[in-house]
């Protein structure tokens, strides 16, 4: 039994919480205390395993980590591959990390339905690490498609006045890209005889199987197209503020901490290694989409009325640094990348967790419904701060050390870049401070603010679990950098590789084989 | 003058138990009380299985009855056994629904079960001749069955419809048929497929080959509903009695489509471009026409009428894929499809209530946790007609696209696929009613009576199943995928 679990740790990590959700189901609709800690005992466990994996994670060992194999389907041959890189690795962590808190997140303020919200709340933490761990297409496609489901249900049932109307919103977006990709992996396999990632990109990279120009061209965008609904890139990012503002607070920090996050790894999983030739002829445009996406995200956030929204909004900015540095193919702007989900996903997280927990006391996110707040609630105020801070890339928070890299990688490629992504940083601080400012500095303006009660235990025990992350990801990076080192070597050196196309790629194809 | 042989019969074995049982429903219903009425039914369920019994028999000696008319291959094997197992589950979902509507006749089974024939030698004939008979005996009896709520105006206008516009379309059918024999001088599918196969001279497809093609699908056509064919669908599939919809969209519908495929894949195979223009071009008109109409509707029944519009057309991308692609996919399709629609119209049977007053989409608000096992069970099956993986629905589609990408035919899957994209949000909109929406469902709110509890899990189970492990299922159907012997 010991041994099973040492050699499925994976499929342990990533069904657990579906186990629980299962258990949750058989339990009595009105024991909603035993169903509360019953979802806060597995996240919690998911957690433990998470750090377990993390732990156990060999930073040297080039490839895939903790790989599982197991047959499934025959014809078409699809498998049950899972295993992780540094990529997944921190992804898998981001997940289980934001997993509880969504739930202690959630702890008073749901009260309708609590038997079906932490059920599809565990569900959808076994989609989302689901998705991070497939090496098969076909495996990863399901994942992604089957989360869908309990978000839709989280954003559908329990989010606020057009609930509906997010919650259509968000799938039917998703899915258009994904249904393309879907005709890019049937297209993938029928070319390659397989779904296997790994066989897909080694066949790719020693060419013997070559793809032409346009088919690449095709295939990466189907892919790409899918990614960037995901993350969602400007100008496919329509869908976002209203499924985050309209979503329940666990909703918001899951959609922002890890869903958008699935756009970003999907590109770095397969935009790049198998169509590296594509990524390079787009990755100009791609790099102004993300530039557009950092300032126009900034500059909306700075306007918006509702705080709720304007975190939103900061989500596309942010996002838009990750991409940027994705596509900037140096070894400092994807590591600052892949930094900078996780940064994204705890900092964000804590933002849509501390305007929640003021929702709570107050039921308005409207800005100007505050003010001199600082005063009344002065822990949540200096929570607010610190993660404040830390979403702006102050140094020494973690959300300096990705932006930081991301600017020097975009630098090596086109000092402008660096320019135009730094001018984001300094909206960053206005919007966030000038918010700031009017919720928490000056006169208490309206009565009701006067006697709220600040933060309980609860919530002070999500906020110290988040500012202690934050503080540790910004003062010492380095055992979650050192993890990522290899797997991205990887990547770059499969993109440049593909540098002088395909010429090469078959002068190269004899030697592999004498080999 | 052919002579009857024993294996001759064998091989027609589970069509001569259910006509057999058929006649004798009808020969035992004057003698019955009418509180017994449901024995009936046991009895014709008794007499599928015994017909399910026979298919296995019948599998040991396998080939051509008949001076070659009928074939028990496994094609037609396949066929018999999805179309006993939707008859089966129609007769346990209409038990307590005739009790409940005060039409407990018991004609109904033996037209269940003569439609059942039809269908059996739609699938089984390879002669013209035959499948325009098995065509006829389907036909009729489910003409009876769509208009089997007497009083209610919805059936009869349904009943009537459907008769004059499917005479319509047969007579299109027999016209074909007629052309071809004046052409080649034969009615044999494995005859005319060498005679039009054209070995040397000139090509058997003139102009005259063409139009009994075209009038040969028109017939077929309508019998599957794809646009433009399509228009008798929602009125009948609306006013006819919920099970016997759930029955006429899955069981014909799969008949029909065996004989596209020995047609157009199997004796046709020869006619190239035209046919397959045909199919594509219907294929994209009934995928978006029928999901874009679904949009807008309000009834449940008519909602799934044009869903099962739309998943003919799903069926067709398959056959556009061609014999050695397509074929697979679509009988793997057929009874994925079946499963899910069976099931979704037995529960809106029961759901509706008594004359089916509650067959709105609105109606269903907040039966999500007034009666969660119901509704999950309705959201599941909503998921696979979506093709949500882990579900069935979702591997059907897959093997189709597959197919269809395998054959090069890039630009229809994406249609396909964005298509069911579309249909994501009428399925979700019943989604949206059942949790999303506070209030006392309309929808009757008397337990399921057991034999539609065993319908409903046979039909959830077997979406999860195919859903999680469709390997076993694939192999079984990839033995059966060969059009014509």
């Amino acid at each position: 039994m010991i041994a099973w679990f040492a050699t499925h740790t994976l499929t342990l990590v990533t069904f657990l919480p579906l186990a629980g959700a299962v258990a949750i189901a058989f339990l009595r609709r009105d024991a909603e205390a035993r169903i509360r800690w019953l979802a806060l005992i597995v996240s919690l466990a998911v957690f433990l395993l998470a750090l377990k994996i993390f732990l156990g994670f060999s930073a040297d060992q080039p490839g895939m980590q903790f790989v599982e194999h197991h047959p499934w389907i025959s014809t078409p041959p699809i498998s049950y591959h899972v295993g992780i890189d540094g990529l997944s690795l921190l992804l898998i962590l981001l997940t289980a990390f934001l997993t509880p808190l969504a739930v202690l997140a959630s702890w008073t303020s749901i009260t309708r339905h609590v038997k079906e919200f932490f059920l599809f709340l565990l569900a959808l933490e076994t989609g989302m690490i689901g998705v991070f761990i497939s090496l098969n297409l076909f495996l990863f496609f399901i994942f992604w498609e089957a989360m869908l489901i309990p978000m839709y249900f989280l954003i559908g049932v329990w989010g606020h006045e057009r609930r509906v109307y997010a919650a259509i919103k968000f799938i039917l977006y998703t899915m258009v890209g994904s249904a393309l990709m879907l005709v890019g992996i049937l297209y993938l396999y029928n070319l390659t005889g397989t779904f296997d990632l790994e066989i897909i990109s080694r066949q790719l990279a020693s060419g013997v199987q070559i793809l032409s120009g346009s088919a690449q061209t095709w295939l990466f965008l189907a892919f790409f197209l899918a990614f960037a609904i995901k993350v969602p890139m400007f100008p496919f990012h329509t869908w976002l503020p209203d499924a985050h503002v309209e979503a329940p607070t666990a909703g918001s920090v899951i959609l922002a901490g890890v869903l958008l996050k699935m756009g970003t790894y999907g590109m770095l999983r397969f935009c790049l290694p198998l169509f590296p030739e594509a990524s390079r002829a787009f990755a100009p445009f791609i790099c102004i989409f993300a530039i557009i996406g950092i300032l126009y995200g900034s500059l909306v956030a700075m306007v918006q009325p509702d705080m709720k929204k304007l975190v939103a909004y900061s989500s596309v900015a942010h996002l838009g640094f990750v991409v940027l540095g994705i596509f900037t193919f140096t070894v400092s702007g994807i590591e600052g990348a892949i930094y900078q989900m996780c940064n994204h996903g705890v900092s964000t997280g804590a933002l849509f967790i501390l305007v929640g927990m003021l929702y709570d006391r107050r039921h308005t996110r409207l800005i100007r419904d505050f003010g001199g707040l600082a005063t009344t609630l002065p822990v949540y105020s200096a929570f607010f701060m610190i993660v404040a801070l830390s979403s702006l890339g102050l140094p020494m928070l973690n959300g300096f050390v990705g932006e930081f890299l991301i600017i020097v990688g975009a630098f090596h490629v086109r000092p402008v870049y660096a320019v135009l992504a730094a001018v984001g940083v300094v909206l960053a601080a206005v919007y966030l401070l000038w918010m700031y400012q009017r919720v928490f500095f000056g006169e208490v303006t309206d009565e009701k603010n006067r006697n709220l009660p600040d933060l309980s235990g609860r919530e002070k025990l999500i906020l110290v679990a988040i500012v202690l992350v934050i503080l540790g990801m910004g003062v010492y990076p380095q055992p979650f950098l050192r993890r990522l080192d290899s797997g991205v070597a990887q990547v770059i050196h499969r993109i440049e590789r593909g540098e002088p196309s395909f010429a090469q790629l078959k002068a190269a194809q004899p030697r592999e084989g004498t080999r | 003058m052919i002579s009857v042989q024993a294996s001759d019969l064998i091989r027609i074995l589970p069509e001569a138990i259910l006509a057999g049982f058929a006649i004798l429903v009808m020969v035992f219903e004057p003698f019955l009380p009418a509180g017994r009425r449901s024995l009936l039914g046991w009895f014709s369920l008794f007499g599928v299985i015994a017909a399910g019994a026979a298919t296995v028999r019948t599998s040991f000696s396998p080939g051509l009855a008949f001076g070659g008319s009928v074939a028990a291959d496994r094609f037609s094997l396949y066929f018999i056994c999805l179309f006993l197992l939707v008859a089966a589950l129609t007769l346990l979902g209409s038990f307590n629904y005739l009790e409940r509507d005060n039409i407990h006749h018991g004609e109904f089974y033996a037209l269940i079960l003569m439609a059942t024939v039809g269908m059996c030698f739609m699938a089984a004939s390879t002669e013209l001749m035959m499948i325009f008979l098995g065509l006829e005996i389907s036909s009729l009896a489910t003409y009876i069955l769509a208009g089997f709520k007497r009083h209610d105006a919805l059936a009869n206008e349904a009943s009537l419809k459907y008769f004059l516009l499917g005479s319509f379309a047969t007579a299109f059918f027999l016209y074909g048929i007629a052309f071809f024999y004046g052409l080649t001088g034969t009615t044999n599918l494995m005859a005319l497929r060498e005679r039009l196969g054209g070995s040397g001279g000139p090509s058997p497809w003139s102009t005259f080959a063409w139009v009994a093609l075209i009038l040969m699908f028109v017939g077929i056509a309508f019998k599957v509903s794809t646009v433009p064919f399509h228009i008798w669908t929602p009125d009948v599939y609306q006013g006819a009695p919920a099970p016997v919809t759930a029955f006429l969209s899955t069981g014909p519908k799969a008949a029909a489509f065996a004989i596209m495929l020995r047609l157009f894949l199997g004796a046709f195979s020869s006619a190239g471009s035209i046919a397959f223009w045909l199919i594509w071009v219907s294929a994209v008109l009934t995928m978006c026409l029928g999901n874009l109409a679904a949009l807008w509707q309000t009834n449940i029944k008519r909602l799934l009428a044009y869903s099962a519009i739309a998943h003919a057309g799903y069926v067709l991308v398959g056959i556009a894929a061609g014999p050695k692609e397509g074929t697979v996919p679509v009988l793997f399709y057929l009874a994925i499809y079946a499963l899910m629609n069976v099931g979704a119209f037995i529960l809106v049977a029961h759901l509706s209530g008594t004359g089916e007053r509650w067959t709105l989409i609105e109606d269903f608000a907040g039966l999500g946790y007034e009666r969660p096992g119901v509704a999950a069970c309705l959201t599941v099956l909503m998921l696979s007609l979506g093709g949500f993986p882990t579900t069935a629905g979702f591997f059907g589609k897959f093997f189709l696209f597959r197919a269809a990408v395998h054959a090069n035919l890039i630009g229809l899957t994406i249609i396909a696929v964005l298509m069911s994209v579309v249909s994501v949000y009428y399925y979700f909109r019943l989604v949206v009613v059942m949790y999303m929406r506070e209030g006392r469902p309309e929808a009757s709110s008397s337990p399921l009576p057991w034999t539609v509890r065993v319908a409903l899990a046979v039909s959830v189970v077997g979406i999860f199943y195919l859903g999680l492990y469709p390997g076993d299922f694939l192999f079984l159907t990839s033995l059966a995928g060969v059009p014509l012997p």
